[in-house]
Formats: C-alpha cells, sequence, structure tokens
C-alpha cells in the first residue's frame, strides 16, 4: 500500500487501531453519528439501487410482451421447446438459496459466525448449480440451433461458437416463422440474469471473507443484509422470468 | 455530537483541522486521484466536463461554420455527420448531464447539508471513475472513425451504418450507470445526513431539485442502458430485436430511448432551475416567493417528464391515439414550470436586488426560459409540431433550455460558489462584459433558428436552400461571439486561480447554509456540527453578521 | 372551425407559403401561440427588468420576509389548466385533418430510400422525386422505406411523417395552390462518401440533405394526362442520353461516380465488360462476375444478391422497367 492510499484509508476510517470513543466503533464510518444511520442509509441505497435494476430488466419485459402479443404462436412453440423440469429444478435451487441468504442475515445478527458461513456457503453453492443446470439447456439450444436473430437455425458449438459441421436442424426449420424473436429475447433475459448471479457470486465470497475475518457482529451486520436483499432481488426477477419463458403457451385470442 | 468532531486532532496530517482548507489538507496529484472528500470529487468532475464542453463546443463551431454557405466548403458531408454527432453525444452525455449535479451538487450538497460527505464516500469516487472508463471507450471512439448517427442512435440507421458505434454506445452505457450511482448516493445523503434542524421543510431548494434529479437518474437511466445494451448486441449479435427485416420494430427502440432521454432532459434542466433558486434568493434578499410551490413544481416535474415520452414521437407512425394522449400530458408540463417562472419573476417585487455576475446569469436564464418553455407550447401541440417536428425550430427549443437555461445556471452556479470553491474572488466587471458577450452570442446563434425552423429547414443538413442562408449566416456570426465570451470567461477563471483576490466567508451576503462554513470548506466541511436554526432563505431571521462578509 | 374567436389570422412572417387546404388551421394556430408567447416573454421580462431596477439595493435596506399572495398563487396555477386544455383540443382537431383520409381521396404511395423518393400512382406508374398532384383534390400519402427512417416533409402542407421500414404509415393533404413546393427528409438518414451530385436538380447536396422532391399541383386535366403516359423514353433523346437522365433520377449518381473516384459503391467508369471481384461470402460463394447486361440487370432488381468486394451491401432494389434498364446499360457502354 502506498502511503497516499494508506492516508486516505486512515482518512476515512481513522479510528482504526485506535481507542474508540463511546459510539464511534471503527466499522462506523467519520461522517456518521450513529450506528443506525449509517445501517439506514446503506438499506436505503440498496432499495435505490434495486429501484434500478427493476426498471433496467423492465425495458426487456417490455420487449418481450410486444413480442408475445405479435407473434404468439412462436412464443408458444419457444416454449414448449425449453426445458420444464430443468426450469423447474432451477427455481427451485433460487429460491432455496434466497432461504439460505436470509437465514445467512439472520445468523450474522445474531451473531452465530460459523453458521452464517456454513449459509453463506450454501448459497454460493446454490448459486453455482443455477449456473451448471443453466449451462446444461443453453448446450442444447445451442445444439439445435435455437439461437437469436439471425443465428437461429445453425447448430452452433457452445464454446467456440462455430458451426457444427454437417449439422442441420429440422428442428428449427419446423418452428413458426419469427420463432428467433422468442430465442433473442430468451438468451438477453436469461443471459442477463446469469449475469447478475454470477456477479452476486463474487459479492457473497467477498461477504464470506469477511465474516471469516470477525468483522460482523450482532451490532453490524450490514454487508450481509444488503447483499442478500440484492440475492433476493436476482431471485425475483427469475421468478418472474420462469413463468413468462416456460409456461405460458397462450397463442392468443385470435389465433384460437 | 461536539466530541466527534474535536475529536479528531493529532493526526498530523491536518484532519479535522478546522483551520485548514480542504484544498491545503493534503498536496500532490494522488491526493487529489484518490481523494473520498466529495469536494475534490465534485472539482475533478468540473474539470472533466469542461474539457468536454470545449471540446463539443468547438464541434459546434465547426458545424455552424460548415453552414455558414451552402455547399461544400470545409468538410464533406459524411465528416459533417460525424461532427455534429459527436457535439450531440458528449455534450449530452459527457458533459450536461453531470455538469450541475456531479460537479457543483457534489461541491455544495454536503456542505448545504450541514454534513460532513455524502453517504457513501467511496462510491462517489467509484462513481466518477466509472465516468472515466465511459468517457474512455468514447475517445476510443473517436479515433476509430467515430459514429454518424446523431445523438440519439435511431435504429435502423445505427445499427447498419459504418463507425465505431458499438465503442460510443458503451461509453453511453458506462457513463449512465456513473449517473445512477450518483443519483443513489444523494437520495441517501439527503435522506439521512441532515444536520440538526434541518427538516424538510427547511431543505434548500437547489437540494429539492438535486433530490428530484437524483429520482430521475435512478429511474430512467437503467432504461437507456437495457437500450443500448440491446442496440449492441443487435450490431455485434444481430439479434433482430429493433429489425424489421427480423421481424422486429425499429419504433420499439424510439419509445425505449425516449423514455430514458425526456427524463433525461429534466435530469438537464431541473439542477439549473435549482441553482437559480439560489441565486435568486442570495441576489434579492429573501425568500423565494412560494417555497412549497417551487419545491413541489419540481417534483411534479420530475414525474410529468415519465409520461410524456412520446411526444418525440409524434410523427414516428405511433396511433394517433398515443399522439392524443402525449399531447395532453405534455401541456401538463407548462403549468409547473409557469409556477416556478411566476414565483422567480414575483420573488424579485419589493426586494433588495444586487445584480452581482451570478445574479445576471439567473435573470438571462428567466428570460431564455421563458422563450425556450413557451416555444415548447408549439411542440406540445399536434397540428404545429407535424410542422415544426425535426427542424431548427426543434433545434432552438431544444438549445434554449439546454443551454439558455441549464448551461446559463450552470454559469451562475460557477461564479456564485467559485470563492466557496477555490477562495478567490475574480473581477466583477470583467465578469460581468463577459456576461452581456456571451448573452448577446447565445441569443444571436439560436433566435433565428427558430424562424428557420418555422420556414421549414429540416435539421441535421449539410446542405441547404439557399433561401435559408442569411439566418444560417447570422446564426453563425453568433457562434463566433459565444466562443470568445466562453473562451475569455475560462481565462478569468484560470487568471483568478493564478492570482485572484483572497476571498472573504461569504461575498455575496448569503444566508445559504453553505456560506456558513469558512471559504473554503475545512476537510469536513464545518468547524462545529451545524444545527441550523432557520431556514436557508430566512433573511429576516438571519443576523447581521451572518450575512456580512467575514 | 378553428377560428373562434374571429380573428383574422395574421400574415405569417415566418412560414412558407401555405399549398394545402388544411394549412391555414395550423398557421392560425401557430401565430395564435407566437402571440401568446410574446406577450409572456415580453411582460415577464419587463416586470423583471423593471423591478431589478426599481428594487435595486439600497445601503440600509430591511431584509424582509417574502409576502404570501395565496390567491395569485392557486390563479396562476389554475389559469394556465384551462387555456392548455383548449390549445390541446384546437391542436389535436386540426391535427386529425391530416391524419384521416376520405374514402375517395386519391392514394400515392411514397417510398423513402438513401437518398430519393419514388411516388407510385394509383395506375402502377412510378417517379422519382418529382410528384404531380392534382388540385383541390384530397390526397392520401401510404409512406414507407426501403432501408432506414426517413421523413416525408412538406413544409408547405405544414405536415410531415415518418417513412419506417416494415411499416405503412399515413398522412393526408388536401393541395389547393397550384404550383410547386418542396419536399425535404426531415428523419437523419446518413450521406454518401464523398460529394455526388443530388438525384433532384437544384436541390441541396449531401445524402439526407440532399433527399428533396418537388411536388407540381397541376389542374385536374393536365394531371389526368400525365398519369396515363408511361414512363417511356422523352421524346428527342437516344438511349444512353435516357440512361444518363435515369442515372440521375434514380439518385444512383449519389453512390456510382462516372469519373472513377469513390463512392459508397463502385464507379462506373471502365467497368463495363470487364471483371469484377465480389465479396464472395455475401455473394453465395462466387468469386467474381463479368460486368455484363445479366449482372447489371440482376443488380438492378436485387442488388445483394452479387456484392462488389470492398463495399457493403446498403442499395436498395429497383422496380426499373427493361427498357429502363437498357436504356442505363447503354449508358454505361459509353463510360469508357
Amino acid at each position: 500500500m502506498t502511503e497516499a492510499t494508506a492516508a486516505a484509508e486512515n482518512e476515512h476510517e481513522h479510528a482504526e487501531g485506535e481507542e474508540h470513543h463511546g459510539d464511534h466503533p471503527k466499522w462506523l464510518q467519520h461522517h456518521w453519528d450513529t450506528p443506525a444511520q449509517q445501517f439506514d442509509a446503506a438499506k436505503i441505497g440498496m432499495w435505490a439501487f434495486l429501484g434500478q435494476e427493476l426498471l433496467f430488466f423492465s425495458g426487456l419485459f417490455v420487449a418481450y410482451a410486444i413480442y408475445r402479443t405479435w407473434y404468439g404462436d412462436a412464443f408458444a412453440a419457444g416454449s414448449h421447446e425449453l426445458s420444464r423440469p430443468l426450469g423447474t429444478i432451477n427455481t427451485c435451487v433460487l429460491l432455496f438459496s434466497s432461504l439460505t441468504a436470509a437465514l445467512a442475515v439472520r445468523s450474522s445478527q445474531l451473531g452465530k459466525k460459523n453458521e452464517t458461513t456454513v449459509l453463506i456457503l450454501l448459497t454460493i453453492a446454490c448459486a453455482f448449480a443455477f449456473l451448471c443446470i443453466k449451462y446444461m439447456e443453453y448446450h442444447v439450444k445451442f445444439e439445435h440451433g435455437l439461437l437469436p436473430g439471425s443465428f437461429f437455425g445453425t447448430p452452433r458449438d457452445i464454446l467456440t461458437f462455430a458451426p457444427i459441421p454437417g449439422a442441420t436442424s429440422e428442428h428449427a426449420a419446423a418452428l413458426p416463422p419469427h420463432t428467433h424473436a422468442f430465442f433473442s429475447l430468451y438468451f438477453v433475459m436469461t443471459g442477463l440474469h446469469a449475469i447478475h448471479v454470477i456477479i452476486g457470486i463474487g459479492v457473497w465470497i467477498w461477504i464470506l471473507r469477511r465474516n471469516l475475518r470477525g468483522d460482523f457482529s450482532r451490532r453490524y451486520f450490514t454487508p450481509v443484509d444488503v447483499t442478500a436483499l440484492y440475492w433476493h432481488l436476482v431471485d425475483l426477477v427469475w421468478i418472474y422470468l420462469f413463468p413468462m419463458l416456460y409456461l405460458i403457451d397462450y397463442v392468443g385470442p385470435h389465433k384460437g | 455530537m461536539a466530541a466527534i468532531t474535536t475529536d479528531h486532532k493529532g493526526h498530523g496530517d491536518g484532519h479535522g483541522d478546522p483551520n485548514v482548507s480542504y484544498l491545503d489538507v493534503k498536496k500532490g496529484i494522488m491526493s487529489w486521484l484518490i481523494t473520498l472528500d466529495h469536494k475534490r470529487i465534485g472539482i475533478m468532475y468540473l474539470v472533466s466536463v469542461m474539457t468536454f464542453f470545449v471540446f463539443a463546443g468547438v464541434m459546434a463551431l465547426l458545424v455552424r461554420l460548415k453552414l455558414f454557405t451552402p455547399g461544400r466548403t470545409i468538410m464533406d458531408p459524411d465528416t459533417y455527420n460525424r461532427v455534429f454527432t459527436i457535439h450531440g453525444v458528449v455534450m449530452v452525455f459527457l458533459f450536461i448531464i453531470p455538469a450541475i449535479p456531479a460537479a457543483l451538487g457534489n461541491f455544495v450538497l454536503p456542505i448545504m447539508l450541514g454534513a460532513k460527505d455524502v453517504a457513501f464516500p467511496r462510491l462517489n469516487l467509484l462513481s466518477y471513475y466509472i465516468y472515466v472508463l465511459g468517457s474512455c471507450f468514447a475517445i476510443f471512439s473517436l479515433v476509430n472513425g467515430a459514429v454518424d448517427t446523431g445523438w440519439t442512435f435511431y435504429t435502423p440507421y445505427s445499427t447498419t451504418t459504418n463507425g465505431a458505434v458499438v465503442a460510443m454506445v458503451m461509453g453511453a452505457f458506462i457513463a449512465g450507470f456513473s449517473s445512477i450511482l450518483t443519483g443513489v448516493n444523494f437520495i441517501v445523503t439527503i435522506h439521512k445526513l441532515r444536520a440538526p434542524g434541518l427538516t424538510w421543510s427547511r431543505l434548500p431548494l437547489f437540494l429539492w431539485g438535486i433530490y428530484a434529479t437524483s429520482i430521475l437518474q435512478v429511474l430512467a437511466t437503467p432504461v437507456l442502458a437495457i437500450t443500448l445494451l440491446l442496440l449492441m448486441l443487435e450490431r455485434v449479435l444481430d439479434i433482430g430485436i429493433f429489425d424489421p427485416h427480423k421481424g422486429g420494430d425499429p419504433v420499439l427502440f424510439q419509445h425505449f430511448f425516449w423514455f430514458y432521454s425526456h427524463p433525461a432532459v429534466y435530469i438537464m434542466i431541473l439542477p439549473g432551475m435549482a441553482i437559480v433558486n439560489e441565486l435568486i434568493a442570495t441576489f434579492t434578499h429573501r425568500k423565494i416567493m412560494g417555497y412549497r410551490a417551487v419545491f413541489i413544481s419540481s417534483l411534479a416535474l420530475a414525474l410529468f417528464s415519465f409520461l410524456v415520452w412520446a411526444h418525440h414521437m409524434f410523427v414516428s407512425g405511433q396511433s394517433e391515439y398515443a399522439n392524443m394522449v402525449f399531447s395532453a400530458l405534455t401541456f401538463l408540463v407548462a403549468i409547473p414550470s409557469g409556477v416556478k417562472v411566476f414565483n422567480w419573476t414575483g420573488t424579485l417585487y419589493k426586494a433588495s436586488i444586487w445584480v452581482a455576475s451570478p445574479m445576471l446569469y439567473a435573470l438571462a436564464f428567466l428570460f431564455q426560459f421563458c422563450i425556450g418553455g413557451l416555444t415548447g407550447l408549439f411542440l406540445a401541440m399536434l397540428a404545429t409540431d407535424v410542422h415544426l417536428h425535426d427542424t431548427y425550430f426543434v433545434v432552438a427549443h431544444f438549445h434554449y433550455v439546454m443551454v439558455g437555461s441549464t448551461v446559463f445556471a450552470f454559469f451562475g452556479g460557477v461564479h456564485f460558489w467559485w470563492p466557496k470553491i477555490t477562495g478567490k474572488l475574480y473581477p466583477e466587471r470583467t465578469a460581468k462584459t463577459i456576461f452581456w458577450i456571451i448573452f448577446v452570442g447565445y441569443n444571436t446563434v439560436f433566435l433565428p433558428q427558430f424562424v428557420l425552423g418555422s420556414r421549414g429547414m429540416p435539421r441535421r443538413y449539410y446542405d441547404y436552400l439557399p433561401q435559408y442562408q442569411t439566418l444560417h449566416q447570422i446564426s453563425t456570426v453568433g457562434s463566433w461571439i459565444l466562443a470568445f465570451g466562453g473562451f475569455w470567461m475560462i481565462f478569468m477563471f484560470i487568471q483568478s486561480l493564478r492570482n485572484g483576490k483572497k476571498s472573504p466567508r461569504n461575498p455575496w451576503n448569503s444566508a445559504g447554509y453553505e456560506w456558513g462554513s469558512p471559504t473554503p470548506p475545512p476537510l469536513e466541511n464545518f468547524v462545529k456540527q451545524p444545527v441550523f436554526t432557520r431556514g436557508p432563505y430566512d433573511y429576516h431571521l438571519a443576523t447581521d453578521a451572518e450575512v456580512a462578509e467575514d | 372551425m378553428i377560428n373562434l374567436l374571429g380573428l383574422v389570422p395574421p400574415a405569417a412572417f415566418d412560414l412558407p407559403p401555405a399549398i394545402s387546404a388544411e394549412a391555414p388551421d395550423v398557421d392560425w394556430l401557430y401565430n395564435m401561440i407566437y402571440y401568446v408567447s410574446v406577450f409572456f416573454t415580453v411582460v415577464i421580462t419587463a416586470l423583471m427588468l423593471y423591478w431589478v431596477r426599481k428594487y435595486r439595493r439600497r445601503p440600509g435596506d430591511k431584509r424582509m420576509e417574502t409576502p404570501h399572495y395565496p390567491r395569485l398563487e392557486i390563479a396562476w396555477t389554475v389559469i394556465p389548466i384551462f387555456f392548455v386544455v383548449f390549445l390541446f383540443h384546437w391542436g389535436f382537431k386540426a391535427y386529425m385533418r391530416q391524419a384521416i383520409a376520405a374514402p375517395d381521396a386519391l392514394e400515392i404511395r411514397v417510398r423513402g430510400q438513401k437518398w430519393f423518393w419514388t411516388f407510385t400512382y394509383p395506375n402502377g406508374r412510378e417517379e422519382n422525386n418529382n410528384l404531380y398532384l392534382p388540385v383541390g383534390k384530397q390526397v392520401k400519402f401510404v409512406i414507407s422505406s426501403a432501408d432506414v427512417l426517413h421523413s416525408f416533409y412538406i413544409p408547405g402542407a405544414r405536415t410531415k411523417k415518418d417513412a419506417v421500414p416494415g411499416m405503412y404509415t399515413v398522412m393526408v393533404v388536401t393541395p389547393n395552390q397550384l404550383g410547386d413546393t418542396p419536399v425535404f427528409c426531415a428523419e437523419y438518414c446518413g450521406a454518401p462518401l464523398g460529394y455526388p451530385e443530388p438525384a433532384l436538380e437544384g436541390a441541396p447536396h449531401g445524402g439526407h440533405s440532399a433527399m428533396m422532391a418537388m411536388i407540381h399541383v397541376v389542374p385536374q386535366d393536365e394531371f389526368d394526362k400525365f398519369i396515363k403516359e408511361g414512363p417511356k423514353r422523352p421524346e428527342g433523346l437516344n438511349d444512353a442520353q435516357w440512361g444518363q437522365k435515369l442515372y440521375r433520377e434514380n439518385a444512383c449518381i449519389t453512390c456510382h461516380s462516372v469519373d472513377g473516384s469513390k463512392g459508397t459503391g463502385p464507379s462506373w467508369k471502365g467497368l463495363w465488360g470487364s471483371t469484377v471481384e465480389l465479396n464472395s461470402a455475401l455473394s453465395g460463394g462466387v468469386g467474381s462476375v463479368t460486368f455484363d447486361e445479366k449482372y447489371v440487370h440482376e443488380s438492378v432488381l436485387k442488388p445483394t444478391a452479387k456484392v462488389v468486394s470492398g463495399f457493403n451491401p446498403v442499395m436498395p432494389p429497383y422496380n426499373l422497367s427493361d427498357k429502363q434498364i437498357d436504356a442505363i446499360i447503354a449508358y454505361m457502354k459509353t463510360l469508357k
């Protein structure tokens, strides 16, 4: 650490390693008066951020609504191509991880460090399981050429993205026109969601490290709490994606 | 409370010492680049946005110079398209959106709140570097062929044209996250870091404006983010969401784009209005008339801004029902805007008015916002909009609100807080001269453009029929006057920095909260935790000592 | 109908001459808002300047509380609401006259493409950049685009509508003045490389700004005579000369030079009879082709089938007759 960085660190966590005065413990940043104030601020900040996340996904929901209305048969056919069993398992995995995340918050509030460690590890494991299942699903779609936009209909290797020589997709060819629009949205929506899961894993690992270091206590568990909030949002987005993409196969009133 | 503020002595680095200004606490380039001090971060933003402002301003001068005569002069059509696109993209995403909230807001907001810093100082610095990263992408795009899409990136043109579109869009995408995080930070700061006695009904109007802006930044910018992301995917992966050949809808892009970009216009203007409140109150020595109506109108504008996006699309082919609804909703914007103008004007009545240089900018704002706002009526009304849409009338209207209002307010704010920021004074006479040059230059550029538009001159034209030449020439000459004033102003401020006189604590005799701290402020803004017992504009309650210079 | 107050519309100093039956209503509204705006701007600015002068700060000024005028505040909030409701109503009514066509309106198909306009009459006759309309007859424009967004803008009729690929948009105009009036493209659509001549003679240059057409409003009998004529070789021109005319009218000129200079598409100079390298990835694996009648014919009707190496597949398909293509070929042969 350079001297300047050290100074800057000091500047804002000045009390570190020194004696603390009454209600100003080391994890309380210098510009806050009380722990409650800092905790509330972190919560409001995370909620505002979650509002931003919702609107980020909302654009995709609007696009989905429009193209679903226009191409009801294609969307119904596309949804039949997805694996409902795998989707259901993934939904359960994510719901369970939300439970472990919530329990991790509770155990850190109670100051049970080891229990928190186990619960965070479980959450991370679920996240990895989710991604593995998602990979398996993607793999099948790539092999069948069920790909977005102009890539639709050409089977491709999922890792190199090269067309699989000799492979053709009668599968894709038999689907109604504009099914590629369904898969465009499928990959963008689930892909963005997966990126959120990956970011979540990164944050959980950081929280795990801080927990192992003993940063959290009955009085200070803010990072665990706000990370769990974020994690619940990732879960919530999936709760909408799952029925929209996997379950609804209503064609539309005019198509019968 | 008091225990905390007096506690920090003995660190040896001047930390918390109220007699050392934040500028002198630490020296050296690194003490700036990794600072967590909101004031220094604000200054870094100020320097960055001014750099982009000058750059994009030069682009505008090139555009105007080309339009001085019809035909092929200083550049080819293809180059011209790139130049006006760069002007638009850089001005919007790298200058005007961060200009007031991130630069001046960062500096002033915690001081006005009586706080030591923003709620999340690290996030604040991160926002700045995200902004820098976005700028880097934009610059990368510029040196790799730039883009010729216009700042609106309309599909399918933007998905089919040559040039470094993905890099430029990526730049705007990343800069958007800087804006979102700044918004989150300010919302939390205003909620949780108000000093004792600072109730919501005493909140300075500047902060009401920033608060409304922050809500827009948090709720509107992500829609731009997803739109730009889809645009990039469209270009790179050909997903076809906006491509009519693949069953996509190019007009959907416009809906997405304006769902952000209309609120974005309020992200630009609300902070400008917010500054004008501070200027008028200080220089009339009284509370803004109808304080409550003024902050409610800010929130109302923020709300309405989400409901009017499709008035940018009256001729896009959307349904007549949509046109009807959005025209009606757009007219509603006139009400809170009118309330603000009437209250500002009313505040002058029987006041005690000092026309100092920042006040000149505020008064020019009032005049130009009248023009910018009232010409909005032509564009809200369906029958007249279909004639004026996409003509120079829109260009002039937009610039009257964005430059004549926001940038003038920004200049006013820079003049007003310059002593607070630097501890130096600037020569008042010179500043007033420069104001008049900028005022005359500005109006010479844009007033003729209303007439050009009414006469049918479409925007983004490289070449035009001879009948439009006179008005184009007047406009171009105006751009030279404006540029002369602008460069002189920058020179004046640099001179002030080098050998300006030392500023007293309160050079404008303001009762505003931010002037209650030393000038320039110490690292943690106040000598001791302030407790507010009056509103920021309660001049009748302020003591003579409070509004005295020292 | 809008002239409720019985006011005569004042002469517009900043609106172009009106050519349609719908325009006067728009002009009346424009002028009304114009004078309202001028009134408010002048009143507010005058009050501002007067008070700034009258109440300038003097030594010994007391700092007073700002008085409240609740009735005034309510008035200036509520009265404008009524005003804007009327504005909306009038504006919407006048707008709908230009949005909805009568069943017997003359239907003209408008297609925008980089960088010229194509008009199709009800009998199938096509014409580029010059549009003949009968006076006094309501015209329904059905507008589409072959490539990117354009906007069909007739300043004299005070109206415009975007040309959107994959969509048909509608705009209604009733021309009531004999004479010529320009059409501009109002939606940005890019530019060609270099500085080629515009498709319409006398138009500005530069792609988007060069995309100008001319409307000629003529008496009904003249119009009837005009649309009966098919596209035929103008009198006194040989095939090559007609080809040169078509080269310009169809805006081939904006992308293909005839002097060998680089443009958006390959120059035609010396191209006839040569062997051209193709971008085989875009041309179905074909590597080269002889530049002959067959290739020209295919490239006019289906331009992206075989793309010359080093150029982008951006040319829109053209709906030209065999005679017209032959004339263009005759012109190409002269470009040695």
